[in-house]
């Protein structure tokens, strides 16, 4: 199997703080690999370096074969992003979001009309094509900016908590999407603290204080820790916790 | 150079999109040049003045009206007892007092001379000399011309009289307000553009676009020209609108080349906008922003020469307005509208201010980071 992300003890300290320590994992082309955790265990930080946005402190790691310390332009050429906070902008319309990131990632005039036609009748906003995307109920906004994050057809794309304050129903319907775009060969780089949604991955790592506790596919880890659930798996792992949470 | 363009043209829908901006980019101009000339006025009138009479002759009767018809006076109290006119200063209803000894009119006309006392409130120093000045003018002037009266004329003056006939250049009317306007202006320009190219770049930090940004392969320069770039035609816009009022309001037409005045706004430009976009790499909110740009834009007005001339700061003060590029803009401004100023005369200016410029937007862009 190709792998797309490789990172090897990738560490990130603030001050005394270590962040993330000393975390190792492949990611193959084609999986969604799912990043669990509790809030402040390290997740969005670990993410953060591999999207070439915060230089890590000690540790290798590679992303679509480019290094995060020496190449995060590179990187950026070949990964999507979508953040934890919400990042189209409020004051244009949805075409005009697809437009701007598309146009900032390269793309020809023709192909953002083309894509323009894709996304909008993908989401079924037809009628709301034209409206300022602040109108639009947050379920939504965060189906548009999965799609806005994976207009260039990156190898990678990574997603911060995608699903947060969303509800159950939008939240299956994004994970249609999710599926759609692994179909097409993006990899996807997911974290989550949903624990039902760490099921749809291929595999799972439990991150707990800045340290991956925990990396298999569900299966494996319900079996190799002797539950039924992911539930119990993360209550079992987080409450070694010692750092509180933010 | 694509995703430029793309950068533009989602800055533009936005900055259109924004009401309150654009009203802002022409109600500003149009408040502050309108109003701000007329309380930026030194002509200093309306001085209140008591007078303490013990003579109660004609002479001291004369003196009273002759300053009161001067303009420049208004009498809030004609009284016989210092402590009623001391009281006046004391609740700030007087700025001077004029005492008129016992006698004044008896001792001139017997010995040729008498002394009156003046008293100033001098919590106002502008107001203290000015008016004193005023005063002593009147006096002077008063003195003359009983002693026209008064004394038998000779054949030649006791004193050999000076006459200093002056001539004003380029302001021959010293009227204020075509020295105001246009430093008015640079200080509308600096505002509206440093500040909101500051803020627009602040508040993609805020809402969190930038992260989304970084992410992206865009280069840095691309990223800051897109961002400047608008403020720059923002600029010229309020430039264009603040020149339009000062015509059509004050009569001010720039002698100098509009060529000329362009030229430096761009070079201006330039230096100003990197100031913003130097403030914006050092503040995560807006309100950080807007307390640095406060800071910074109160020593801009109090020291760039818009109200108190740089010359007669101290040495040290002199240096430190060397560095903002407003002061020269303010010289330049000056220069062009007032006395015809042309290129060879503001090369420097514009060499300086290039530097500025240079220096501002390098260290602004070292200090962008698109990987933290």
């Amino acid at each position: 199997m190709e792998t797309v992300i490789k990172a090897n003890k990738l560490t990130k300290r603030f001050g005394d703080f270590v962040a993330v320590d000393e975390i190792t994992f492949d990611v193959y082309k084609g999986e969604i690999f799912g990043f669990l955790g509790a809030n402040g265990a390290g997740k969005t930080t670990a993410m953060r370096m591999l999207c070439g946005l915060s230089t890590p402190t000690s540790g290798e790691a590679t992303v679509a074969g480019f290094d995060v310390f020496t190449q995060p332009e590179e990187i950026k050429k070949n990964i999507g992003y979508m953040s934890q906070k919400f990042s189209l902008y409020e004051d244009l319309s949805v075409l005009e979001n697809i437009e701007f990131y598309g146009g900032i990632y390269g793309l020809s005039r023709s192909e953002i009309r083309e894509k323009n036609k894709e996304l909008i009748s993908k989401l079924g906003l037809e009628k709301e094509a034209n409206n300022l995307v602040r109108s639009l109920p947050l379920g939504w906004k965060q189906k548009l900016s999965f799609l806005v994050a994976i207009v260039h057809q990156p190898k990678i794309v990574f997603l911060d908590e995608p699903t947060g304050g969303v509800d159950p129903y939008m939240r299956r319907e994004f994970w249609d999407l999710i599926y759609d775009a692994a179909d097409k060969g993006i990899t996807i780089f997911v974290t989550t603290h949903y624990l039902d949604e760490a099921e749809y991955c291929n595999r799972v790592t439990i991150m707990v204080d800045g340290k991956i506790e925990a990396l298999d596919s569900p299966g494996g880890l319900r079996q190799k820790f002797g539950v039924a659930s992911m539930d119990e798996v993360f209550y079992k792992l987080a409450r070694q916790a010692k750092r509180s949470a933010d | 150079m694509r995703p430029l363009w793309f950068l533009l043209q989602k800055e533009f829908r936005q900055i259109f999109r924004d009401k309150g901006f654009i009203g802002r980019l022409f109600i500003a101009p149009a408040i502050q040049l309108i109003l701000l000339p007329m309380a930026a006025n030194f002509t200093i009138k309306n001085i209140n003045i008591a007078i303490v009479d013990h003579d109660h002759s004609t002479v001291s009767q004369e003196l009273a009206d002759k300053i009161k018809s001067s303009g420049y006076f208004k009498l809030t109290g004609y009284t016989d007892f210092n402590s009623k006119a001391d009281k006046l200063i004391e609740n700030d209803k007087a700025d001077i007092v004029l005492e008129i000894p016992d006698g004044f009119a008896q001792d001139l006309i017997k010995e040729g001379s008498k002394k009156v006392a003046i008293e100033v409130n001098a919590i106002n120093g502008v107001k203290a000399s000015v008016g004193f000045g005023y005063l002593s003018g009147i006096m002077t002037d008063y003195n003359n011309q009983i002693r026209m009266e008064m004394v038998e004329p000779t054949p030649l003056p006791a004193q050999p009289d000076i006459e200093v006939v002056p001539s004003f250049w380029y302001n021959p009317t010293l009227t204020y307000y075509i020295f105001m306007v246009p430093a008015i202006l640079v200080s509308l320009v600096t505002g509206i553009a440093g500040l909101s190219a500051a803020f627009n770049i602040v508040k993609e930090k805020e809402i969190g676009t930038i992260e989304q940004i970084n992410v992206t392969p865009i280069k840095k320069w691309q990223f800051i020209l897109g961002k400047l770039l608008p403020f720059v035609v923002m600029g010229a816009v309020v430039f264009s609108f603040g020149l339009l009022i000062a015509f059509v309001g004050y009569g001010i037409a720039p002698i100098g080349n509009l060529i000329t005045m362009y030229t430096f706004l761009l070079v201006f430009l330039f230096a100003i906008l990197g100031f913003g976009l130097l403030i914006s790499t050092y503040t995560e909110t807006q309100q950080q922003a807007n307390s640095l740009m406060f800071l910074f834009m109160m020593v801009f007005n109090m020291m760039s020469g818009l109200y108190t001339p740089i010359d007669s700061m101290p040495q040290w003060a002199k240096i430190i307005t060397h560095l903002f590029p407003v002061s020269y803009f303010i010289d330049v401004m000056r220069m062009v509208v007032i006395k015809g100023s042309g290129f060879a005369d503001i090369r420097f200016h514009i060499l300086y201010v290039f530097i500025i410029g240079l220096v501002l937007n390098t260290w602004a862009i070292l200090n962008y980071r698109k990987t933290t």
